[in-house]
């Protein structure tokens, strides 16, 4: 157990250092992509079947697909030879390492907090939809509202412009 | 006797397993299934390929492979033995270690599927909670090796071919997800072993496949359209066209890495009818109370071969799909169905056991169906063709 944990913690932490340091933005979103592995993993380690196949569906399958998709749409994948380094680049230290302060300081207090269980809870996929679909119905619907919303936004974004584009090909025939 | 023949795959594991320590029986027990498993499927995608250059031929009026072995049988063997053989190519442009893994990724991805799929009574690898939720996540990592494959190409065909498949994937998918979730919202389990358990019941000596109500047709034919479009199968092949992008995303690939890559499709092939008989067609349950003497492995691999026969039957007889014309049918006439079905399947589970059910059931898909069906005909206007991005 230890040793499957230390392993995958070390690809979950290759992966992620590479997305930062590697100088090809494909590259990067490749080794994003064996970080959200490496996180599933350690989610499926600790028995959590739901969040650990729902990583896989949703951050391999979808949102690593749309990062490369967004790069290569946006611009050329080549970058310059010196890398893309901010000059602010201490200031994203200084927050990053801020917000994992308050991330392990939450985590360490909950230790303290919360009665230690001697077991872990079998929790199967069953129950997290029956508590999905009822306790926490009013979350989960806000949410679905707030993607909904989201999408239609960007359909109307992308949209293609109908009514100047039908004048111009209007002004293209009187021509 | 024919007890025995249902089981005859466990006991032989179990009689294997007998002559070893129990310390190690369970570690050898999962090393010799994942054996058999990456052994029989490859087996069958040779026979597949084989009964594909049969049948198409048959369906094009000509022969097809016939020099090798009778009817040309051993024919697979020998492209196997060409592509093992030749030498492989990498372009000098090419990013020589993504270009490498994007076969190795597909393939690895498509062989752990039929890690939850029940073969036959007692015959699954891994029976898990969330097997159904397990195939579909390893699915979606199928699209990242095909998107690697055809960017590390370096090659303009490559890379449209890969935008072009991973685009219809990933829009397939919402649909293909939205409908089974239907079995798994009637079942109450997203374990395939459980779904099958529920379909497994007769009536007057016939099946309670869920093929067999409304909801569980309209879905079976909605998913079957989505695998279709999953595997990149003809009439949705546009990732590979040939006459319009050589190959696709692997044109730049050579020996045996191509083989890899043919492989990888045809077994995602398997995978997905597997699924589809798993939730659909009753998995290894019989068609009739009185065959159920069969082995239960007998009848889950013929609705296998069924159902690849019919992507063959598909592939000789439509022509291919237009890009818009994919993007439409998937969000404007597959989708709103499938959400539909989510209603009606929902309906039917809180309606009386009657004939009621039934014919509200049927009537509200088949109205929605000829009502969307007349709407989309009227919009579109069969007119003079405008190139929207060609003027």
């Amino acid at each position: 157990m230890t040793v499957a944990f230390y392993l995958i913690s070390a690809l979950t932490l290759a992966g992620g250092l590479a997305a930062i340091m590697l100088k090809n933005t494909v590259h990067c979103a490749l080794a994003l992509t064996v970080a959200f592995a490496g996180l599933a993993l350690l989610f499926l380690g600790l028995d959590a079947q739901f969040a650990g196949f729902a990583q896989i569906l949703v951050y391999i399958g979808a949102v690593a697909i749309l990062v490369v998709f967004a790069i290569l749409l946006t611009r050329g994948s080549e970058t310059p030879k010196d890398g893309v380094y901010s000059k602010h680049w201490p200031t994203g230290l200084v927050i990053a390492a801020a917000v994992f302060a308050v991330l392990g300081w939450a985590v360490l207090q909950s230790m303290r907090v919360l009665p230690s269980q001697s077991q872990a809870p079998v929790v199967t996929v069953q129950q997290i939809g029956n508590e999905l679909m009822s306790r926490y119905v009013l979350p989960l619907e806000i949410i679905a509202v707030l993607l909904t919303a989201a999408m239609i936004g960007a359909v109307i974004i992308a949209m293609h412009d109908k009514v100047e584009n039908g004048s111009a090909t209007n002004k293209e025939a009187a021509k | 006797m024919f007890d025995k023949l249902d089981q005859i795959f466990v006991l032989l594991l179990h009689w294997l397993l007998g002559y070893l320590p129990a310390v190690l029986r369970p570690a050898v027990g999962v090393v010799l299934c994942v054996a058999v498993i990456v052994c029989v499927f490859p087996a069958i995608f040779a026979f597949c390929v084989w009964l594909e250059r049969k049948g198409l031929g048959r369906m094009q009026n000509r022969l097809g492979p016939n020099r090798v072995g009778p009817f040309g049988l051993f024919q697979p063997i020998a492209d196997g033995i060409k592509s093992l053989t030749k030498e492989d190519l990498v372009p000098l442009t090419a990013d020589a270690v993504v270009h490498f893994l994007a076969p190795v990724v597909l393939v690895v991805a498509v062989f752990m599927g039929f890690a939850v799929l029940p073969m036959g009574r007692n015959m699954v690898l891994v029976d898990m909670d969330s097997s159904l939720l397990f195939y579909f996540a390893v699915g979606a990592t199928s699209e990242l090796a095909v998107f690697m494959a055809g960017w590390s190409s370096r090659n303009k065909y490559s890379l449209l071919g890969a935008m072009r498949a991973v685009a219809q994937m990933i829009s397939y998918e919402v649909p293909l997800l939205m409908s089974s979730v239907v079995v798994v919202m009637i079942t109450g389990s997203l374990s395939l072993v459980k779904i099958v358990e529920a379909q497994n019941h007769y009536t007057w000596g016939l099946p309670h496949w869920y093929i067999f109500t409304p909801w569980g047709f309209a879905a079976f034919i909605l998913y079957a359209i989505a695998a279709t479009a999953e595997t990149n199968r003809s009439p949705f092949d546009l990732p590979e066209g040939e006459s319009e992008l050589v190959a696709g995303y692997f044109t730049e690939y050579s020996g045996f890495k191509f083989a890899l890559f043919f492989l990888g499709e045809y077994l995602a092939m398997l995978s997905i009818s597997g699924v589809g008989a798993t939730l659909f067609l009753g998995g290894w349950s019989s068609p009739l109370e009185i065959l159920n003497w069969v082995p239960s492995w007998i009848w889950f691999f013929g609705k296998l071969m069924v159902s690849i026969f019919v992507f063959i039957w598909l592939r000789g007889t439509l022509p291919r799909l237009r890009q818009d014309q994919l993007m439409n049918f998937a969000w404007k006439f597959v989708l709103p169905l499938t959400l539909l079905n989510l209603f009606v399947a929902a309906l039917w589970r809180f309606m009386d056991d009657n004939w009621l059910r039934w014919v509200v059931c049927s009537a509200i898909l088949m109205a929605v169906y000829a009502f969307m069906g007349k709407v989309g005909m009227r919009r579109e206007h069969f007119g003079p063709r405008r190139y929207r991005y060609a003027e």
